[in-house]
């Protein structure tokens, strides 16, 4: 695949070193080309990127507030829409915060109305903008600020919430998962998102060095492991049709990607054995 | 037009802010070893390596995710 050369993302952005969040916003956009307007919500992107009076951004950006990106992009859209401005993406980026808690009903209304726009989730499972506090999107065994491990708990107890399952049965044309560590991956599926006619939703996996605890050089490796352990599937969803995109040769057991993070270190064999019966079952049932 | 809010009207301004002090590790290319297959460049957060494989060390962290992906162990990290 030819690959952009062009960046839309500058540096002198606030981002830890070994940020995952704007690596994927780097390749996103070198998909979509500078005729672009993104969207963020509340969230570490909208911090990092926008530090006031600057922008990390080279094409045309709005933040309103935490739980509206889809809304927002669904008015930027409606407002293109209007000028006869048919050739402009509009793209929406938010955190798993602002995409499985605070922005999923504006999302399912952006879905429902059918706006064509691309919303892509960077999901480091937690809200770490804030300090590392657990999301409807953080993994069963995580321990985070709010859901720590101790006496009496073994961290977070509920299983990740499935986000791009729930847009996919709002039956729009593009739903899919990615993840930084598998660039040509996602910059496909960002192509697809952008050629769609109507809502198209890419759920991006993305480690994150402070609030998973990993050395920052660990990033793409860890997003790897994700995918290798069938931790993270990679999966695309057009027109209804489920399909993986991508196979582990042989699929590593889940212990390799928990040990090598602080917030698992603390899981006892029983937990990690719980983890792995579900991710077999998972696999399992796609055949990975 | 009223504005509403903040507005910031030069895109990309945060290059004005060198974020290269924060790095303790710098990552030095041996170019000679390099087989060019960009991963570095596609990895690197800042998006601050060149596609002739020159790093901007104004903006580098020092994250080292460069030299960790690199197949052939061509980017070394070395300590400032």
């Amino acid at each position: 695949m030819e690959i952009p050369e062009e960046e839309f993302l500058a540096p002198g952005h606030r981002a830890c070193a070994g940020c995952g969040a704007t690596i994927g916003v780097r390749l996103a956009l070198k998909m979509l080309g500078e005729n672009t307007v993104a969207v963020s919500a509340t969230g570490c992107l909208e911090v990092i990127t926008t530090p006031y009076p600057e922008t990390a951004w080279k094409i045309p950006w709005i933040h309103v507030a935490f739980e509206n990106a889809a809304a927002v992009a669904s008015g930027v859209e409606r407002a293109l829409k209007s000028q006869g401005k048919s050739d402009v993406n509009v793209v929406a980026f938010a955190g798993d915060g602002g995409t499985a808690d605070i922005g999923l009903q504006a999302l399912s209304g952006a879905m429902e109305r059918g706006h064509n726009i691309i919303y892509i989730c960077y999901d480091n499972e937690a809200y770490m903008n804030t300090g590392v506090q657990r999301s409807g999107a953080t993994p069963y065994g995580a321990s985070t600020t709010t859901s720590p491990h101790g006496k009496e708990s073994f961290g977070e107890d509920k299983p990740k919430k499935n986000i791009p399952m729930i847009m996919a049965a709002h039956g729009v044309p593009y739903v899919a998962t990615a993840s930084i560590s598998y660039p040509e991956d996602f910059m496909n599926k960002v192509k697809k998102a952008k050629e769609t006619d109507g809502p198209a939703y890419i759920h991006l996996h993305q480690p994150c060095t402070t609030g998973w605890g990993y050395d920052p050089s660990k990033t793409i490796e860890l997003g790897r492991l994700a995918v290798e352990t069938g931790s993270w599937i990679l999966y695309e969803i057009v027109d209804g049709e489920f399909k993986v995109t991508y196979r582990p040769m042989q699929r590593k057991p889940v212990n390799v990607y928990l040990e090598s993070q602080k917030r698992f270190k603390h899981l006892a064999d029983e937990e990690k054995e719980r983890i792995q019966n579900y991710v077999d079952q998972i696999c399992a049932e796609l055949k990975i | 037009m009223t504005s509403i809010g903040a507005t910031v009207k030069e895109p990309g301004s945060s290059k004005n802010y060198k974020t290269g002090s924060w790095r303790t590790f710098k990552p030095i290319l041996d170019k000679e070893k390099c087989i060019d297959c960009e991963n570095c460049i596609l990895f690197c957060p800042e998006g601050c390596i060149n596609k002739d494989y020159d790093i901007d060390y104004d903006y580098c962290k020092g994250c080292g995710i460069c030299a960790e992906e690199c197949p052939v162990k061509a980017i070394k990290m070395e300590r400032e």
